[in-house]
């Protein structure tokens, strides 16, 4: 019962590298990358149960969590790189120094 | 009833599974970012949801029991944000969603067109 | 089913790692690069190591991607183009390959009874004999710091030397150009993401507290020190990112994470220092009480807590550091 499962996971794992290898944008990839750590989470879990070790339940918490902390470094990331671009660009518009 | 909840908790493993696919089979398909985002929380929600609860079947009121349950609690609060955050970023990053080509716009629905 | 699931997780490594190698784009290498430890983490559970894979967790889903994120902020996203030479590097690396590869022959076949690491009697004694000599259910962690406690002690100083490498080749960040600095001031999150922050605000009380219970709980299950140091650091990081770095900095001053580093490794040394002047070996913590599998027990926590403080504070120590670079602005963004 849980060899079916996991095997599914392992397919939605699969579907979601093709997208992440593939996304024109940048937030495909994000998206692709947030959803194979939550379908990991899970198989890990199920993986679990099957070789008869449920401790492994905490190794699902800590991702839960620190793939959280992940996802919002990378958004941050992301608008940092577009703060800085906007500012690169009003000062090539020779923009002065305080509207920066 | 030992074989009841087995049979429960393969159903809803199976269910859970096949949500996973059907996400995956969706952020494969849909035409653009905003859409794939849709079919991408529907792992964490639903199929965390379907599979957990038949792990939890099996687990029993125990700690392990629990702890999945503070899982499911974590990935949905941690999903939602998540994909809140990512949304807004792709919106502010100026990337526009997907029409169809051929689709009415709003303005020519506006003007009284016929169905 | 265990070894269908080892050979597709396998084979999803090499993949993502090809595409990993071809990609032009950083950022997507960072993210692949994500997907790579997910994909570690799996086999190390497929594996039965449950202890490694929490590491793995731990370690490649927050802390490895702000790294490199913050490489990234502080160098540029896209790749020099290749130079064209490919034949001598691809004879190279299929020479390494080869002779890899033939190396491996002479290694015994996975899961072999007759291995040595089976077959010696070392292993078969402390598998027998480490839950009642030292009353620690977890066989790991009484190895790693019981019987093979000056190698973890190496290790913690091997995770010191980073914290002190990075303090002292990028060093304390200095206020220079502003520019940077206001692009990831507080006023930047607070009041534009406010969900986010609101819920992040939610989640850094729970994280430090399954820090705690990881570091506990090391001797029922799989966790201990490094785990729960590393998952500590991630709750801090988190405050950090949303609340920018001077606040996290008020919170956590770089003056006292350089003592933590040091205090962590000095707990883990004290331990065996006491031993010997209790009249043991240097970390035989049978001495510490008088009841021999007490006294391992209380050194066993005590370690764990050492290694726990120095993990926690050099991690923090090298994203403040890492982050603190990205104030002082690049050189390209400051001749623009």
């Amino acid at each position: 019962m849980y060899d079916f499962a996991a095997f599914l996971l392992l397919v939605a794992m699969a579907l979601s590298i093709v997208r992440a290898l593939q996304g024109p944008t940048v937030f495909d990839r994000i998206l692709a990358a947030n959803m194979f750590g939550s379908a990991t989470v899970l198989m890990i879990t199920t993986v679990g149960f099957m070789i008869e070790r449920t401790d492994l339940v905490d190794i699902g918490l800590i991702y839960a969590l620190v793939s959280f902390t992940g996802t919002i470094a990378v958004l941050r990331y992301v608008e940092y790189e577009r703060v800085m671009a906007e500012k690169q660009a009003k000062r090539a518009a020779g923009a002065p120094k305080e509207q920066l | 009833m030992d074989m009841a909840l087995d049979v429960l908790s393969w159903i809803l493993l199976a269910l859970g599974g096949a949500v996973a696919v059907l996400s995956g089979v969706g952020l494969l398909r849909f035409p653009d970012v905003y859409s794939r985002m849709h079919a991408a929380s529907m792992l964490e929600s639903l199929g965390a949801f379907c599979v957990l609860l038949g792990l939890f079947l099996q687990a029993g009121f125990t700690v392990v029991g629990a702890k999945l349950a503070i899982l499911y609690v974590f990935l949905l609060l941690t999903a939602a944000t998540a994909g809140h955050a990512l949304a807004k970023s792709t919106y502010e990053a100026g990337v526009k969603p997907y029409e169809r080509p051929g689709r009415r716009t709003d303005s020519q629905l506006g003007e009284g067109s016929n169905g | 089913m265990v070894q269908f699931l080892d050979v597709i997780l396998l084979t999803f490594l090499a993949v993502v790692a090809f595409a990993a190698v071809r990609m032009r784009d950083l950022f997507g290498i960072a993210m692949l690069l994500g997907v790579f430890s997910f994909l570690s983490a799996s086999l190390f559970v497929v594996l039965d190591a449950a202890d490694v894979a929490m590491t793995e967790a731990a370690v490649g889903a927050g802390v490895s991607t702000i790294l490199v994120l913050s490489t990234l902020a502080a160098t540029g996203k896209t790749v020099r183009p290749r130079s064209g030479r490919w034949k001598l590097p691809l004879f190279v690396t299929v020479m390494v390959g080869a002779a890899l590869a033939y190396g491996t022959l002479d290694m015994p076949r996975y899961g072999d009874p007759s291995a040595p690491i089976q077959v010696h009697p070392i292993a078969k004694h402390y598998i027998e004999v480490s839950p009642q000599e030292s009353g620690i259910p977890n066989m790991v962690t009484t190895l790693l710091a019981f019987y093979r406690g000056f190698d973890t002690l190496g290790e913690t100083g091997v995770v010191f030397t980073a914290g002190i490498g990075v303090l002292a080749l990028i060093g304390r960040r200095r206020r220079q150009d502003g520019t940077a600095a206001e692009a990831l001031g507080p006023d930047v999150v607070a009041e534009r993401h406010i969900i986010v922050r609101v819920v992040g605000k939610m989640m850094i009380p729970l994280v430090l507290l399954f820090a705690c219970y990881v570091q506990a709980h090391g001797d029922y299950g799989p966790g201990g020190g490094f785990q729960a140091g590393v998952i500590f650091a991630s709750g801090l990081m988190i405050y950090m990112l949303l609340f920018g770095i001077d606040a996290a900095e008020r919170l956590v001053p770089p003056s006292v994470l350089q003592r933590l580093i040091a205090l962590g490794l000095l707990i883990y040394g004290g331990i065996g220092v006491v031993n010997i002047l209790q009249g043991g070996h240097f970390l035989d913590y049978r001495t510490l009480s008088s009841d021999a599998a007490h006294g391992i027990h209380y050194g066993v926590l005590g370690i764990e807590l050492g290694v726990g403080i120095t993990v926690t504070a050099v991690i923090t120590t090298i994203i403040f550091t890492f982050t603190g670079y990205l104030r002082r602005g690049s050189a390209t963004q400051q001749e623009a």
